[in-house]
């Protein structure tokens, strides 16, 4: 097998915002199909999940012929739509990580109606297989031994093997701590989590994708901080928590996010991560965005500022249940595809007309939350930028912390940011806050005070 | 201002120590534990629930709240229990097979405590043997199953069933929750209730003691 190491990221691809844009990045992706994400064109990836029903060994031939049909479906209105070449994610739900077989049935069954579809009409595709991360839970022997990471280990070599040019997760390393810091709004254990516990995990996990996608010529992509800045942004749609925090909170995953990069992910970023706009910022790799076409799946304040950046333009989730015009997933593709058709269009025009589409994506968003002001390209560049200037993970995470808090005030001061007066208390009681973190991750550590933290599994 | 009313004030800010020490003052004055209880510990938590349901707080706040309710309720039980006086009514709580997403399950777990409720927390990933058994064990006035997932929402209906046939379903009410789930799903599986949010839960349950 592979071995992989980590190489930190010391500088950024991207010192100004003139050329970070949608469809374009520095280190682009080609797929063993031959799709080239970041070259130039930005392409829907379209991500499905069944209706409500159960998955076992009884219901597994549903299970299959509904991935079937929702292949079948996408592949028609692809052909229909003329898109230039597409990619399908594929996330398992937990019993078909804790089945492989199930899940790889699954993979098989999508990789051939994809390899059909090509063939059929010459036009690239990719897979992405995201096995959902199992690693919680009272059964957890250890992150990185025992049977749940044996079954993730599983399914990736063997989704490479089925048909999955890409290989991605929505890491858990660190969640159960910051569950609780962002129920508390607890800064120092929400770093903590993210730039120590996080990472920990992070490297041991992608370092091991990485020397799969090596050994398999799948391509090791890239891991989000669903589980954490995600669940902070719902929390905060529903009045839970201040969306400051949500705010900085996306910020600081970024750190977390950038090691899969570092151990040998090379992108595309997965789309719910939407602080992949500073991991594509530092090291030039493309990244897929969510944004309104992901209505279907969350709620989100970033609806169009998510785009200015993509890669990959993608609707997060939907179910599979019938709509007037057909099935959801086909239907949540044909929005995929007219946005992206108008992206790739303002590209055909030149670089100006690019950034004037990207400026009216992000100017539309950015000054009516601060999630949204946080995903601005200018404030992705510049933040990317202080925060690799930090050594290590914990001094970046309390870097993007502070710098993210003086751009949010220094904003909101300009009267470009609208705060109401809860928003802008906890703004300055955040602020205060990170001036008393830790001074370093050991002292982090130590002063970590959470029921759900067990140092064994961390190896601590 | 009263002793009591100075608790009521100090759980809605969540101090702690505060809510420790006029409690002891309270004693001292002769006020009885069940007035300390009810009119400052719950009546504050009430409060404040209602101000986080007009989205006036947020959840760090009723936390805070929460913890400083539940220092208070701890000082408070040998009197209690002297005086007989018995919580408002008993909930077993946990997120069904195979759904690991807990934050929802937590909150409505804070909401039932502030409402008086003793909560017992089966934690995530509880089967529905470990529901019944808990039923058995606990005597619940209430079981409140969570689910986030659609492919986990099922086994809401699969639990159930199994407090059915355990011949306990006469026992206790049944409420449901979770993002994909909706009252038709909850009348289809014969649960008892569904609530939305955690203060609806909360509310919910104290609404089905009295039916």
């Amino acid at each position: 097998m592979a071995v992989v190491t980590r190489t930190v990221a010391r500088g950024v691809a991207y010192a100004t915002a003139d050329d970070f844009v949608f469809g374009r990045a520095a280190r682009p992706v080609t797929t063993r199909s031959g799709l080239v994400i970041g070259g130039g064109t930005v392409f829907p990836e379209i991500n499905f999940t069944l209706p409500p029903m159960l998955v076992t060994d009884a219901t597994m031939a549903d299970v299959l012929a509904q991935y079937r049909a929702i292949a079948e479906g996408i592949c028609e209105r692809a052909a229909a739509l003329q898109v230039p070449g597409f990619v399908a994610e594929i996330e398992t739900l937990p019993p078909m990580t804790f089945h492989p077989e199930w899940g790889l049935a699954v993979c098989r069954t999508v990789a051939d109606v994809l390899g059909e579809f090509e063939a059929a009409h010459g036009v690239p595709t990719a897979l992405r297989l995201t096995p959902n991360d199992i690693r919680e839970g009272r059964d957890l022997e250890h992150l990185w031994h025992g049977r749940h990471w044996d079954l993730i280990m599983e399914v990736c070599a063997g989704a490479a093997a089925a048909g999955a040019d890409l290989l991605a997760i929505e890491s858990v390393g660190g969640k159960e701590v910051h569950d609780e810091a962002v129920m508390y709004c607890d800064l120092a254990t929400a770093v903590t989590a993210l730039t120590v516990l996080a990472p920990r995990d992070m490297e041991r996990l992608w370092t091991a994708i990485a020397a799969i996608g090596a050994d398999t010529g799948a391509t090791p992509a890239g891991d989000t901080a669903c589980g954490f800045a995600n669940t902070a942004m719902v929390l905060a749609e529903r009045h839970y928590i201040p969306r400051v925090f949500a705010a900085v909170v996306r910020v600081v995953a970024a750190v977390r996010s950038l090691v899969a990069v570092e151990c040998g992910a090379r992108g595309p970023h997965t789309d719910c991560g939407y602080e992949g706009v500073y991991v594509k910022a530092v090291t030039g790799t493309p990244v897929a965005m969510e944004g309104r076409t992901a209505a279907c799946a969350h709620f989100s304040p970033v609806g169009n500022v998510a785009g200015c950046v993509a890669d990959l333009w993608s609707n997060e989730s939907v179910q599979n249940v019938k709509l007037l015009a057909g099935p959801a997933p086909s239907v949540s593709f044909e929005q995929l595809a007219y946005d992206c058709r108008l992206f790739n269009t303002a590209t055909a025009r030149g670089p100006a007309a690019a950034r004037a589409l990207r400026d009216l994506h992000s100017e539309s968003d950015a000054g009516l939350d601060p999630q949204a002001w946080v995903l601005r390209p200018d404030v992705v560049v510049r933040l990317a930028g202080a925060i690799v200037t930090a050594d290590g993970d914990y001094a970046r995470g309390v870097t993007a912390a502070r710098a993210t808090l003086e751009e949010l005030r220094r904003a909101h001061a300009a009267g470009e940011l609208a705060l109401d007066g809860r928003e802008a208390d906890w703004l300055d009681a955040l602020s205060r806050a990170a001036d008393d973190l830790p001074p370093d991750a050991a002292a982090a550590l130590a002063g970590l005070d959470s029921e759900a933290f067990d140092p064994k599994k961390y190896d601590l | 201002m009263t002793t009591v009313e100075s608790l009521c004030e100090a759980v809605q800010k969540g101090k702690t120590k505060d809510v420790l020490a006029l409690i002891e003052a309270g004693l001292d004055e002769g006020v009885a534990p069940e007035e300390l209880l009810n009119e400052g510990l719950l009546k504050g938590m009430g409060l404040l629930g209602v101000r986080f349901k007009n989205n006036e707080v947020f959840v760090p706040e009723v936390l805070l709240a929460a913890r400083a309710l539940n220092k208070g309720t701890e000082l408070l039980k040998p009197k209690l229990i002297e005086a007989g006086v018995e919580a408002k009514g008993k909930a077993v709580i946990g997120t069904v097979l195979g759904d690991l997403h807990d934050i929802g399950k937590n909150l409505v777990k804070m909401m039932l405590e502030g409402s008086g409720f003793e909560v017992v927390d089966l934690g995530v990933d509880v089967s529905d043997q470990r529901f019944v058994e808990a039923v058995v064990a606990e005597a619940p006035d209430v079981l409140c199953l969570s689910a986030l997932l659609t492919t986990t929402m099922g086994q809401q209906k699969t639990v159930v069933a199994a407090v059915e046939a355990a011949g306990l379903r006469d026992k206790v009410k049944i409420l449901v929750g979770g993002a994909p789930v909706t009252p038709n799903f909850c009348a289809e599986i014969g649960a008892d209730g569904y609530a939305p949010d955690a203060a609806s839960a909360a509310e919910l349950a104290t609404a089905m003691l009295e039916r």
